[in-house]
Protein backbone atom coordinates (compact mmCIF):
# COMPACT_ATOMS: atom_id res chain seq x y z
CA UNK A 1 0.00 0.00 0.00
CA UNK A 2 1.36 3.52 -1.12
CA UNK A 3 1.48 5.55 2.49
CA UNK A 4 -0.56 8.84 0.22
CA UNK A 5 -3.52 6.22 0.98
CA UNK A 6 -3.20 7.12 4.82
CA UNK A 7 -3.59 10.67 4.57
CA UNK A 8 -6.79 12.05 5.93
CA UNK A 9 -9.49 13.80 3.96
CA UNK A 10 -10.47 17.40 4.97
CA UNK A 11 -14.51 17.19 5.95
CA UNK A 12 -16.73 17.74 2.91
CA UNK A 13 -19.49 19.10 2.94
CA UNK A 14 -22.70 18.66 0.81
CA UNK A 15 -23.15 22.26 0.02
CA UNK A 16 -19.52 23.01 -0.36
CA UNK A 17 -18.64 25.29 -3.95
CA UNK A 18 -17.47 23.32 -6.19
CA UNK A 19 -14.58 25.46 -8.90
CA UNK A 20 -13.04 24.55 -12.20
CA UNK A 21 -9.23 25.30 -11.85
CA UNK A 22 -7.70 24.10 -15.09
CA UNK A 23 -9.13 23.74 -18.65
CA UNK A 24 -7.53 21.36 -21.21
CA UNK A 25 -8.79 21.98 -25.11
CA UNK A 26 -7.97 19.71 -28.13
CA UNK A 27 -10.45 21.15 -30.96
CA UNK A 28 -10.94 21.28 -34.52
CA UNK A 29 -10.28 24.73 -34.54
CA UNK A 30 -6.96 24.84 -32.22
CA UNK A 31 -5.39 22.39 -29.70
CA UNK A 32 -4.32 23.76 -26.61
CA UNK A 33 -6.94 26.33 -24.54
CA UNK A 34 -5.64 29.31 -25.36
CA UNK A 35 -4.95 28.69 -29.31
CA UNK A 36 -8.62 27.44 -29.25
CA UNK A 37 -10.10 30.74 -27.15
CA UNK A 38 -8.07 33.09 -29.75
CA UNK A 39 -9.71 31.33 -32.62
CA UNK A 40 -12.93 30.77 -31.50
CA UNK A 41 -13.08 34.72 -30.50
CA UNK A 42 -11.99 35.54 -33.96
CA UNK A 43 -14.87 33.05 -35.69
CA UNK A 44 -11.99 30.82 -37.27
CA UNK A 45 -13.76 27.72 -38.18
CA UNK A 46 -12.18 23.89 -37.70
CA UNK A 47 -14.90 22.80 -40.42
CA UNK A 48 -12.94 21.29 -43.77
CA UNK A 49 -13.67 18.64 -45.99
CA UNK A 50 -12.39 15.52 -44.51
CA UNK A 51 -8.92 14.23 -45.38
CA UNK A 52 -7.95 11.49 -42.99
CA UNK A 53 -9.93 9.17 -45.81
CA UNK A 54 -11.90 9.91 -49.41
CA UNK A 55 -15.12 11.00 -48.37
CA UNK A 56 -16.24 11.09 -52.02
CA UNK A 57 -18.90 8.01 -51.56
CA UNK A 58 -20.50 9.44 -48.09
CA UNK A 59 -23.45 12.03 -48.06
CA UNK A 60 -21.50 14.04 -45.07
CA UNK A 61 -18.12 14.89 -46.81
CA UNK A 62 -17.58 17.85 -44.22
CA UNK A 63 -16.00 17.19 -40.42
CA UNK A 64 -14.08 19.24 -37.65
CA UNK A 65 -11.07 17.48 -37.90
CA UNK A 66 -8.39 18.39 -34.88
CA UNK A 67 -5.19 19.54 -36.85
CA UNK A 68 -1.77 19.88 -36.32
CA UNK A 69 -2.25 17.29 -33.00
CA UNK A 70 0.71 14.79 -32.74
CA UNK A 71 -0.01 12.48 -29.75
CA UNK A 72 3.70 11.77 -29.16
CA UNK A 73 3.89 15.31 -28.00
CA UNK A 74 1.54 14.29 -24.95
CA UNK A 75 1.36 10.26 -24.75
CA UNK A 76 3.68 7.89 -23.85
CA UNK A 77 3.92 5.52 -26.46
CA UNK A 78 3.31 2.23 -24.83
CA UNK A 79 -0.03 4.44 -24.59
CA UNK A 80 -0.22 5.56 -28.12
CA UNK A 81 -0.29 1.47 -29.15
CA UNK A 82 -2.77 0.80 -26.65
CA UNK A 83 -5.60 3.25 -27.54
CA UNK A 84 -7.77 5.06 -30.16
CA UNK A 85 -7.19 8.89 -31.38
CA UNK A 86 -9.91 9.51 -28.92
CA UNK A 87 -8.44 8.77 -25.77
CA UNK A 88 -5.18 10.49 -27.01
CA UNK A 89 -7.02 13.89 -26.91
CA UNK A 90 -8.20 12.92 -23.84
CA UNK A 91 -5.27 12.19 -22.38
CA UNK A 92 -3.64 15.05 -24.17
CA UNK A 93 -6.33 17.65 -22.72
CA UNK A 94 -6.00 15.99 -19.65
CA UNK A 95 -2.34 16.51 -19.03
CA UNK A 96 -3.01 20.16 -20.18
CA UNK A 97 -5.68 20.53 -17.58
CA UNK A 98 -2.96 19.28 -14.80
CA UNK A 99 -1.11 21.71 -15.81
CA UNK A 100 -2.68 24.89 -16.17
CA UNK A 101 -4.45 23.47 -12.64
CA UNK A 102 -0.87 23.68 -11.05
CA UNK A 103 -1.56 19.66 -9.64
CA UNK A 104 1.31 17.07 -9.31
CA UNK A 105 -1.19 14.10 -8.83
CA UNK A 106 1.96 12.04 -7.03
CA UNK A 107 1.18 14.45 -4.29
CA UNK A 108 -1.96 13.86 -3.57
CA UNK A 109 -4.04 10.99 -2.18
CA UNK A 110 -4.66 8.86 -4.60
CA UNK A 111 -8.03 7.51 -3.47
CA UNK A 112 -9.33 11.00 -3.22
CA UNK A 113 -8.65 11.83 -6.98
CA UNK A 114 -11.03 10.43 -9.89
CA UNK A 115 -11.92 10.61 -13.12
CA UNK A 116 -15.55 11.11 -15.10
CA UNK A 117 -15.42 11.50 -18.10
CA UNK A 118 -18.26 11.48 -21.26
CA UNK A 119 -17.95 9.45 -24.09
CA UNK A 120 -20.44 8.45 -27.06
CA UNK A 121 -18.70 6.89 -29.80
CA UNK A 122 -15.76 4.69 -28.11
CA UNK A 123 -12.75 3.91 -30.07
CA UNK A 124 -14.50 3.63 -33.73
CA UNK A 125 -11.30 4.03 -36.02
CA UNK A 126 -8.77 1.66 -33.40
CA UNK A 127 -11.83 -0.71 -33.65
CA UNK A 128 -12.16 -0.63 -37.72
CA UNK A 129 -8.88 -1.44 -38.04
CA UNK A 130 -8.64 -4.24 -35.90
CA UNK A 131 -12.19 -5.64 -37.59
CA UNK A 132 -10.35 -5.07 -41.23
CA UNK A 133 -7.60 -7.27 -39.84
CA UNK A 134 -10.20 -9.76 -38.89
CA UNK A 135 -11.85 -10.19 -42.48
CA UNK A 136 -8.74 -9.57 -44.13
CA UNK A 137 -6.51 -12.07 -43.00
CA UNK A 138 -8.19 -13.79 -39.86
CA UNK A 139 -8.56 -13.56 -36.27
CA UNK A 140 -4.97 -13.74 -35.42
CA UNK A 141 -4.09 -10.62 -36.70
CA UNK A 142 -6.30 -8.85 -34.54
CA UNK A 143 -4.33 -7.06 -32.25
CA UNK A 144 -4.89 -7.71 -28.23
CA UNK A 145 -5.42 -3.60 -27.81
CA UNK A 146 -8.87 -4.33 -28.69
CA UNK A 147 -10.15 -5.71 -26.09
CA UNK A 148 -9.50 -2.36 -23.78
CA UNK A 149 -9.54 0.71 -26.70
CA UNK A 150 -12.80 0.53 -28.09
CA UNK A 151 -15.01 0.60 -25.26
CA UNK A 152 -16.37 3.97 -23.73
CA UNK A 153 -14.47 3.84 -20.31
CA UNK A 154 -11.04 3.83 -21.89
CA UNK A 155 -9.88 7.47 -21.43
CA UNK A 156 -11.46 7.12 -18.20
CA UNK A 157 -9.09 4.22 -17.30
CA UNK A 158 -6.02 5.44 -18.78
CA UNK A 159 -6.28 8.36 -17.50
CA UNK A 160 -6.77 7.39 -13.83
CA UNK A 161 -4.06 4.71 -14.71
CA UNK A 162 -1.32 7.14 -15.91
CA UNK A 163 -2.06 9.43 -13.19
CA UNK A 164 -2.76 6.95 -10.21
CA UNK A 165 -6.49 8.53 -9.32
CA UNK A 166 -7.84 5.35 -8.52
CA UNK A 167 -11.05 7.03 -6.51
CA UNK A 168 -14.53 6.74 -7.52
CA UNK A 169 -13.96 6.63 -11.35
CA UNK A 170 -16.69 6.63 -14.14
CA UNK A 171 -18.12 7.42 -17.45
CA UNK A 172 -21.52 8.47 -18.28
CA UNK A 173 -22.57 7.79 -22.40
CA UNK A 174 -25.53 10.10 -22.89
CA UNK A 175 -24.19 11.52 -26.43
CA UNK A 176 -23.89 15.33 -26.57
CA UNK A 177 -25.42 15.29 -22.80
CA UNK A 178 -22.92 13.53 -20.81
CA UNK A 179 -20.11 16.40 -21.01
CA UNK A 180 -22.74 18.39 -18.71
CA UNK A 181 -23.65 14.98 -16.33
CA UNK A 182 -20.30 14.25 -16.17
CA UNK A 183 -19.28 17.91 -14.31
CA UNK A 184 -22.56 17.16 -12.29
CA UNK A 185 -21.46 13.88 -11.05
CA UNK A 186 -18.01 15.75 -10.31
CA UNK A 187 -19.36 17.81 -8.13
CA UNK A 188 -21.22 15.10 -6.65
CA UNK A 189 -18.02 13.59 -5.49
CA UNK A 190 -16.46 16.67 -4.30
CA UNK A 191 -19.15 17.07 -2.13
CA UNK A 192 -18.63 13.45 -0.78
CA UNK A 193 -15.26 11.65 -0.71
CA UNK A 194 -12.93 13.00 -3.50
CA UNK A 195 -10.84 16.33 -3.21
CA UNK A 196 -10.25 16.70 -7.13
CA UNK A 197 -11.61 15.11 -10.52
CA UNK A 198 -11.11 15.23 -13.91
CA UNK A 199 -14.01 15.55 -15.55
CA UNK A 200 -15.32 16.28 -19.15
CA UNK A 201 -14.91 14.77 -22.13
CA UNK A 202 -13.51 13.98 -25.81
CA UNK A 203 -15.15 11.93 -28.91
CA UNK A 204 -13.94 11.06 -32.32
CA UNK A 205 -15.91 9.88 -34.73
CA UNK A 206 -13.69 9.97 -37.18
CA UNK A 207 -13.75 6.66 -39.28
CA UNK A 208 -15.46 5.44 -42.24
CA UNK A 209 -17.40 2.99 -40.35
CA UNK A 210 -18.35 5.71 -37.30
CA UNK A 211 -19.42 8.55 -39.79
CA UNK A 212 -21.79 5.96 -41.48
CA UNK A 213 -23.19 4.67 -38.04
CA UNK A 214 -24.19 8.95 -37.21
CA UNK A 215 -25.43 9.24 -40.45
CA UNK A 216 -28.09 6.94 -39.42
CA UNK A 217 -29.81 9.73 -36.91
CA UNK A 218 -30.52 11.52 -40.31
CA UNK A 219 -29.13 14.81 -38.56
CA UNK A 220 -26.21 15.21 -40.39
CA UNK A 221 -25.20 17.65 -43.04
CA UNK A 222 -24.66 16.64 -46.58
CA UNK A 223 -23.66 19.74 -47.71
CA UNK A 224 -19.96 20.72 -49.40
CA UNK A 225 -19.54 24.04 -48.54
CA UNK A 226 -17.86 24.22 -44.92
CA UNK A 227 -19.29 27.73 -44.33
CA UNK A 228 -22.18 26.57 -45.11
CA UNK A 229 -22.99 23.30 -44.02
CA UNK A 230 -24.01 24.13 -39.99
CA UNK A 231 -26.28 26.70 -40.05
CA UNK A 232 -28.18 26.15 -36.20
CA UNK A 233 -31.63 28.50 -35.94
CA UNK A 234 -30.89 29.96 -39.31
CA UNK A 235 -33.64 29.63 -42.44
CA UNK A 236 -30.80 27.57 -44.17
CA UNK A 237 -30.21 24.88 -41.30
CA UNK A 238 -29.49 21.79 -43.09
CA UNK A 239 -28.11 19.60 -39.82
CA UNK A 240 -25.10 19.61 -38.21
CA UNK A 241 -21.44 18.79 -39.21
CA UNK A 242 -19.75 16.20 -36.97
CA UNK A 243 -16.54 17.02 -35.42
CA UNK A 244 -14.05 15.61 -32.69
CA UNK A 245 -11.75 16.89 -29.91
CA UNK A 246 -13.27 18.14 -26.54
CA UNK A 247 -12.35 19.71 -23.16
CA UNK A 248 -11.09 18.18 -19.62
CA UNK A 249 -11.52 19.86 -17.06
CA UNK A 250 -9.63 20.02 -13.13
CA UNK A 251 -12.80 20.57 -10.88
CA UNK A 252 -11.85 20.41 -6.88
CA UNK A 253 -13.75 21.87 -3.82
CA UNK A 254 -13.10 25.68 -3.32
CA UNK A 255 -11.84 25.60 -0.05
CA UNK A 256 -9.27 23.14 -1.41
CA UNK A 257 -8.31 24.81 -4.09
CA UNK A 258 -7.97 28.14 -2.14
CA UNK A 259 -6.08 26.68 0.44
CA UNK A 260 -3.27 25.79 -2.39
CA UNK A 261 -3.74 28.72 -4.17
CA UNK A 262 -5.49 27.70 -6.95
CA UNK A 263 -7.43 30.74 -9.05
CA UNK A 264 -10.78 29.21 -10.29
CA UNK A 265 -12.20 30.07 -13.41
CA UNK A 266 -15.94 30.03 -12.00
CA UNK A 267 -18.29 27.52 -9.83
CA UNK A 268 -20.14 24.53 -11.12
CA UNK A 269 -23.17 26.17 -9.54
CA UNK A 270 -26.08 24.28 -10.79
CA UNK A 271 -27.40 20.81 -12.70
CA UNK A 272 -30.60 19.57 -14.13
CA UNK A 273 -31.75 16.92 -16.23
CA UNK A 274 -34.74 15.75 -18.25
CA UNK A 275 -35.35 13.39 -20.70
CA UNK A 276 -37.61 13.55 -23.71
CA UNK A 277 -40.36 11.24 -23.72
CA UNK A 278 -40.92 8.85 -26.75
CA UNK A 279 -42.69 10.23 -30.06
CA UNK A 280 -46.46 9.17 -30.54
CA UNK A 281 -47.86 9.02 -33.83
CA UNK A 282 -50.10 11.13 -34.60
CA UNK A 283 -48.66 14.29 -32.20
CA UNK A 284 -45.80 16.61 -32.15
CA UNK A 285 -42.64 16.09 -30.51
CA UNK A 286 -43.19 16.61 -26.89
CA UNK A 287 -39.32 18.17 -25.82
CA UNK A 288 -38.22 18.32 -21.96
CA UNK A 289 -35.55 21.16 -22.33
CA UNK A 290 -37.40 24.05 -20.53
CA UNK A 291 -37.91 21.73 -17.35
CA UNK A 292 -33.89 21.27 -17.18
CA UNK A 293 -33.18 24.53 -17.42
CA UNK A 294 -35.52 25.51 -14.49
CA UNK A 295 -34.31 22.44 -12.64
CA UNK A 296 -30.74 23.82 -12.80
CA UNK A 297 -31.37 27.63 -12.57
CA UNK A 298 -33.49 26.59 -9.47
CA UNK A 299 -30.31 24.40 -8.40
CA UNK A 300 -27.92 27.04 -9.13
CA UNK A 301 -30.17 29.74 -6.79
CA UNK A 302 -29.79 32.14 -10.45
CA UNK A 303 -32.89 33.78 -11.70
CA UNK A 304 -33.07 34.17 -15.18
CA UNK A 305 -32.71 37.90 -14.98
CA UNK A 306 -28.97 36.69 -14.08
CA UNK A 307 -27.85 34.84 -16.59
CA UNK A 308 -25.99 36.56 -19.29
CA UNK A 309 -25.43 34.23 -22.16
CA UNK A 310 -26.75 31.04 -23.34
CA UNK A 311 -24.33 28.54 -24.84
CA UNK A 312 -27.20 26.16 -27.30
CA UNK A 313 -27.13 23.12 -28.31
CA UNK A 314 -27.67 24.26 -31.90
CA UNK A 315 -28.25 20.97 -33.37
CA UNK A 316 -28.83 22.13 -37.02
CA UNK A 317 -32.25 20.26 -37.56
CA UNK A 318 -35.24 23.32 -37.79
CA UNK A 319 -37.40 21.25 -35.75
CA UNK A 320 -35.22 20.75 -32.90
CA UNK A 321 -33.57 24.24 -33.62
CA UNK A 322 -37.13 25.58 -32.94
CA UNK A 323 -38.05 22.91 -29.85
CA UNK A 324 -34.63 24.82 -28.29
CA UNK A 325 -35.64 28.21 -28.82
CA UNK A 326 -38.84 27.94 -27.83
CA UNK A 327 -37.55 26.31 -24.37
CA UNK A 328 -35.16 29.03 -24.04
CA UNK A 329 -38.01 31.52 -24.56
CA UNK A 330 -40.11 29.87 -22.04
CA UNK A 331 -37.96 30.47 -19.40
CA UNK A 332 -35.87 33.72 -20.42
CA UNK A 333 -38.84 35.49 -22.61
CA UNK A 334 -38.10 36.98 -26.19
CA UNK A 335 -34.40 37.80 -27.16
CA UNK A 336 -34.27 38.41 -23.32
CA UNK A 337 -30.80 36.32 -22.80
CA UNK A 338 -27.46 36.46 -25.68
CA UNK A 339 -27.39 33.11 -27.12
CA UNK A 340 -24.43 31.59 -28.79
CA UNK A 341 -22.91 28.31 -30.44
CA UNK A 342 -19.23 28.03 -30.93
CA UNK A 343 -19.79 24.62 -31.72
CA UNK A 344 -20.42 26.43 -35.41
CA UNK A 345 -16.72 26.31 -35.99
CA UNK A 346 -16.01 23.08 -34.46
CA UNK A 347 -19.00 20.58 -35.23
CA UNK A 348 -20.55 18.28 -33.05
CA UNK A 349 -18.12 16.44 -31.24
CA UNK A 350 -20.55 14.17 -29.01
CA UNK A 351 -19.38 13.00 -25.88
CA UNK A 352 -16.70 16.36 -25.97
CA UNK A 353 -19.17 18.33 -27.05
CA UNK A 354 -20.91 19.76 -24.22
CA UNK A 355 -17.58 19.56 -22.32
CA UNK A 356 -15.79 22.12 -24.51
CA UNK A 357 -18.97 24.51 -24.66
CA UNK A 358 -18.37 23.87 -20.04
CA UNK A 359 -14.69 25.14 -21.01
CA UNK A 360 -16.08 28.08 -22.96
CA UNK A 361 -18.37 29.46 -20.83
CA UNK A 362 -16.11 29.55 -18.04
CA UNK A 363 -13.14 31.62 -20.81
CA UNK A 364 -16.11 33.67 -21.36
CA UNK A 365 -16.70 34.40 -17.72
CA UNK A 366 -12.82 34.69 -17.38
CA UNK A 367 -12.47 37.10 -20.32
CA UNK A 368 -16.08 39.17 -20.41
CA UNK A 369 -16.48 38.40 -24.01
CA UNK A 370 -18.97 36.07 -25.65
CA UNK A 371 -17.79 34.03 -28.22
CA UNK A 372 -19.54 34.16 -31.98
CA UNK A 373 -21.79 31.71 -33.34
CA UNK A 374 -20.83 31.98 -37.40
CA UNK A 375 -22.42 31.14 -40.62
CA UNK A 376 -25.61 31.79 -39.28
CA UNK A 377 -27.18 35.06 -40.96
CA UNK A 378 -31.11 35.12 -41.10
CA UNK A 379 -32.73 33.55 -38.04
CA UNK A 380 -35.37 31.07 -38.90
CA UNK A 381 -39.19 32.14 -37.67
CA UNK A 382 -39.29 31.32 -34.42
CA UNK A 383 -35.70 31.11 -33.26
CA UNK A 384 -36.57 34.21 -31.66
CA UNK A 385 -33.31 34.68 -30.03
CA UNK A 386 -30.81 37.04 -29.36
CA UNK A 387 -28.03 35.33 -31.07
CA UNK A 388 -24.72 36.58 -30.96
CA UNK A 389 -23.29 36.36 -35.08
CA UNK A 390 -20.25 37.54 -36.79
CA UNK A 391 -18.30 38.69 -33.87
CA UNK A 392 -17.70 37.99 -30.37
CA UNK A 393 -19.75 40.71 -27.77
CA UNK A 394 -17.55 42.13 -25.08
CA UNK A 395 -19.71 41.73 -22.11
CA UNK A 396 -19.32 41.13 -18.51
CA UNK A 397 -20.10 37.77 -17.81
CA UNK A 398 -20.98 36.29 -14.69
CA UNK A 399 -23.67 33.42 -15.11
CA UNK A 400 -23.52 31.34 -18.02
CA UNK A 401 -25.91 28.74 -19.11
CA UNK A 402 -24.67 25.52 -21.16
CA UNK A 403 -27.40 23.25 -22.72
CA UNK A 404 -26.77 20.22 -24.40
CA UNK A 405 -28.90 17.36 -25.73
CA UNK A 406 -27.79 13.63 -26.44
CA UNK A 407 -29.66 12.02 -29.34
CA UNK A 408 -32.24 9.35 -27.89
CA UNK A 409 -33.69 12.57 -25.53
CA UNK A 410 -30.85 13.22 -22.85
CA UNK A 411 -31.36 16.94 -21.96
CA UNK A 412 -28.67 18.26 -19.59
CA UNK A 413 -28.27 21.55 -18.63
CA UNK A 414 -25.52 23.58 -16.41
CA UNK A 415 -25.07 26.46 -14.51
CA UNK A 416 -21.36 28.13 -14.04
CA UNK A 417 -20.42 31.35 -12.33
CA UNK A 418 -17.82 33.83 -11.72
CA UNK A 419 -15.63 32.41 -8.92
CA UNK B 1 18.35 -21.94 -38.83
CA UNK B 2 16.10 -18.69 -37.91
CA UNK B 3 17.66 -17.54 -35.00
CA UNK B 4 15.78 -15.17 -32.54
CA UNK B 5 18.12 -12.42 -30.94
CA UNK B 6 17.40 -9.41 -28.14
CA UNK B 7 17.14 -7.10 -30.83
CA UNK B 8 14.46 -9.03 -32.61
CA UNK B 9 12.57 -8.88 -29.05
CA UNK B 10 13.33 -4.72 -28.84
CA UNK B 11 12.27 -4.37 -32.51
CA UNK B 12 8.77 -6.15 -32.24
CA UNK B 13 7.94 -4.82 -28.80
CA UNK B 14 8.51 -1.56 -30.29
CA UNK B 15 6.19 -1.79 -33.18
CA UNK B 16 3.30 -3.82 -31.12
CA UNK B 17 3.26 -2.18 -27.93
CA UNK B 18 5.37 1.03 -28.13
CA UNK B 19 8.58 2.34 -26.53
CA UNK B 20 8.64 2.35 -22.73
CA UNK B 21 9.11 6.24 -21.08
CA UNK B 22 12.87 6.93 -21.04
CA UNK B 23 13.43 3.64 -23.68
CA UNK B 24 14.54 1.38 -21.58
CA UNK B 25 15.12 -1.32 -24.23
CA UNK B 26 18.11 0.54 -25.29
CA UNK B 27 19.86 -1.13 -22.73
CA UNK B 28 21.05 -3.93 -20.81
CA UNK B 29 17.46 -5.46 -20.79
CA UNK B 30 18.53 -9.42 -20.51
CA UNK B 31 16.94 -10.09 -17.54
CA UNK B 32 15.01 -7.55 -16.78
CA UNK B 33 11.52 -8.74 -15.75
CA UNK B 34 8.91 -7.36 -18.66
CA UNK B 35 6.83 -6.49 -16.16
CA UNK B 36 9.48 -3.81 -14.81
CA UNK B 37 10.23 -2.60 -18.52
CA UNK B 38 6.55 -1.60 -18.85
CA UNK B 39 4.92 -4.45 -20.87
CA UNK B 40 2.26 -6.19 -19.27
CA UNK B 41 0.76 -9.56 -20.54
CA UNK B 42 -0.93 -7.73 -23.30
CA UNK B 43 2.14 -6.36 -24.33
CA UNK B 44 3.50 -10.39 -24.31
CA UNK B 45 0.34 -11.68 -25.83
CA UNK B 46 0.51 -8.72 -28.38
CA UNK B 47 4.67 -9.43 -28.87
CA UNK B 48 3.72 -13.42 -29.73
CA UNK B 49 1.05 -12.76 -32.13
CA UNK B 50 3.84 -10.76 -33.94
CA UNK B 51 6.21 -13.58 -34.01
CA UNK B 52 3.60 -15.97 -35.14
CA UNK B 53 2.60 -13.82 -38.32
CA UNK B 54 6.65 -12.92 -39.18
CA UNK B 55 7.82 -16.22 -38.43
CA UNK B 56 4.85 -18.13 -39.59
CA UNK B 57 5.50 -20.47 -36.42
CA UNK B 58 3.04 -21.16 -33.93
CA UNK B 59 2.83 -20.23 -30.44
CA UNK B 60 0.52 -20.59 -27.82
CA UNK B 61 -1.33 -18.23 -25.68
CA UNK B 62 0.26 -19.52 -22.27
CA UNK B 63 3.46 -19.20 -23.41
CA UNK B 64 3.68 -15.94 -22.21
CA UNK B 65 4.20 -17.79 -19.36
CA UNK B 66 7.59 -19.24 -20.05
CA UNK B 67 8.95 -15.50 -20.78
CA UNK B 68 9.15 -13.17 -17.88
CA UNK B 69 12.13 -11.64 -19.15
CA UNK B 70 13.46 -10.95 -22.49
CA UNK B 71 16.37 -13.69 -22.15
CA UNK B 72 13.43 -16.05 -21.27
CA UNK B 73 11.63 -14.96 -24.30
CA UNK B 74 14.78 -15.36 -26.69
CA UNK B 75 15.49 -18.98 -25.45
CA UNK B 76 11.81 -19.84 -25.52
CA UNK B 77 11.44 -18.73 -29.20
CA UNK B 78 14.97 -20.24 -30.35
CA UNK B 79 14.01 -23.97 -29.11
CA UNK B 80 10.56 -23.47 -30.67
CA UNK B 81 12.41 -22.41 -34.15
CA UNK B 82 14.73 -25.57 -33.13
CA UNK B 83 11.48 -27.53 -33.55
CA UNK B 84 10.64 -28.17 -30.08
CA UNK B 85 7.15 -28.44 -29.68
CA UNK B 86 5.41 -26.11 -27.41
CA UNK B 87 4.33 -27.82 -24.26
Amino acid sequence: MSKRNTTTRSGRAPDERVVVTGIGVTAPNGVGTEAYWAATLDGKSGLARITHFDPERYPTRVAGVVQEFDAAEYVPSRLIVQTDHWTHLGLAATAMALDDAGVDPAELPEYEMAVVTASSSGGNEFGQREIEKLWSKGPQYVGVYQSIAWFYAATTGQVSIRYGMRGPCGVICAEQAGGLDVAAQARRLLRREARLVVTGGTDASRSPYALVAQITSGMLSTRDDPVRAYLPFDVDACGHVPGEGGAMLIAEGESAARDRGAVPYGVIAGYGASFDPRPEPGRPPRANLARAIRLALDDARVRPDQVDVVFADAVGVPERDLAEAAAIGEVFGPRAVPVTAPKTMTGRLYGGGAALDLATALLAIRDGVIPPTVGVTSPAPGCDLDLVLGAARETPVRTALVLARGYGGFNSALVVTAP
Amino acid sequence: MTMFTLDDVRRILRRCAGAPEGDALDGDIADVPFAELGYDSLALLEMAAHVQQEYGIRIPDDAIEEMPTPRAAVEYLNRRFAGEPSR
